[in-house]
């Protein structure tokens, strides 16, 4: 199985790259953004697409300050 | 009396902490693919960029085989010290409460900084006073500390005006709830000789540790 793993701050946790990004596309012109949040994305080949969630839990994501979520890619 | 650091492929901060660690004790060079600690009587976790701080900072190296024995060592009582690096490693492998986000203006940061003592019941800290003011270099991009973690598990605080990476109640350092694990973001190993820094405070920090570890 293919499979995407968005990773992503928590709500109500510091994002000052999201921040960042939500202040610059004012500058550039791009009007009427908000809520602008910074993660990460892995792609993996899985056999056993059962794991997926342990391998978010103990390695991918940090649970404690990231949201994760699981994907199939067909 | 030992004290084993350990290193990791991108540490580098090893060679200051094995030196501080000179002044007070024997140190003991600790690879982080092998999990034999070597008769060691604490251990410091250093600071740099084990696994070029790949995924999340410390992510990856708490998995290396000599951690398995660190988490058996702290969980016997051992005292373990993590710095900056050795505080994310300590984090996302439980042995701390918390985790270490980018710094609030997401920069990389070097600068002296002004701790404050808030307890002096942990072995790191015993050589202190509380409200002590320890000037000790700070550098990092990833040194905001969040979580939750309870009064008396947060040993050191940046004072007024030195918290730049916008760390949750200006906390610079926190104890497991049994107080013999510790983590920073500052260096103590970096301000061990007046001459270099003008400040030895670091030093109190590797002589409490000393202290207790002598069984």
């Amino acid at each position: 199985m293919r499979a995407r793993v968005l990773i992503r701050p928590k709500a109500g946790i510091l994002d000052p790259q999201g921040v960042a990004v939500e202040r610059a596309l004012p500058a550039l012109g791009f009007a009427g953004v908000a809520h602008v949040h910074v993660g990460r994305l892995v792609e993996l080949d899985v056999e056993d697409e059962a794991q997926l969630d342990d391998m978010c839990r103990k390695l991918l994501a940090n649970p404690l300050i990231e949201d994760y979520e699981i994907q199939a890619v067909s | 009396m030992k004290l084993g650091v350990i290193t990791w492929p991108g540490t580098c901060d090893d060679a200051d902490a094995r030196l501080a660690v000179s002044k007070v004790a024997e140190p003991v060079a600790l690879w982080h693919g092998d999990s034999d600690l070597q008769g060691v009587d604490g251990i410091v976790v250093p600071g740099g960029f084990s696994y070029g701080d790949y995924l999340r900072a410390g992510a990856i190296a708490r998995f290396s085989p000599v951690m398995e024995s660190v988490i058996a060592f702290a969980n016997a009582g051992g005292p373990v010290l993590g710095i900056c690096n050795g505080f994310q490693i300590l984090c996302e492998a439980g042995l701390l409460p918390g985790a270490l986000l980018p710094n609030k203006d997401l920069r990389f940061v070097c600068r002296q900084v002004d701790l404050e003592v808030q307890t002096v019941s942990t072995p790191f800290t015993s050589t202190c006073e509380v409200g002590q003011r320890l000037s000790i270099p700070a550098k990092h991009t990833t040194g905001c500390f969040f979580g939750e973690v309870a009064d008396e598990q947060i040993v050191l605080r940046y004072a007024e005006g030195h918290n730049f990476n916008g760390s949750q109640d200006d906390i610079a350092g926190v104890t497991n709830a049994q107080g013999n694990v510790m983590g920073l973001m500052p260096h103590p190993e970096h301000a061990v000789d007046v001459l270099i820094g003008g400040s030895a405070d670091g030093l109190k920090l590797f002589e409490g540790m000393a202290r207790v570890a002598v069984v």
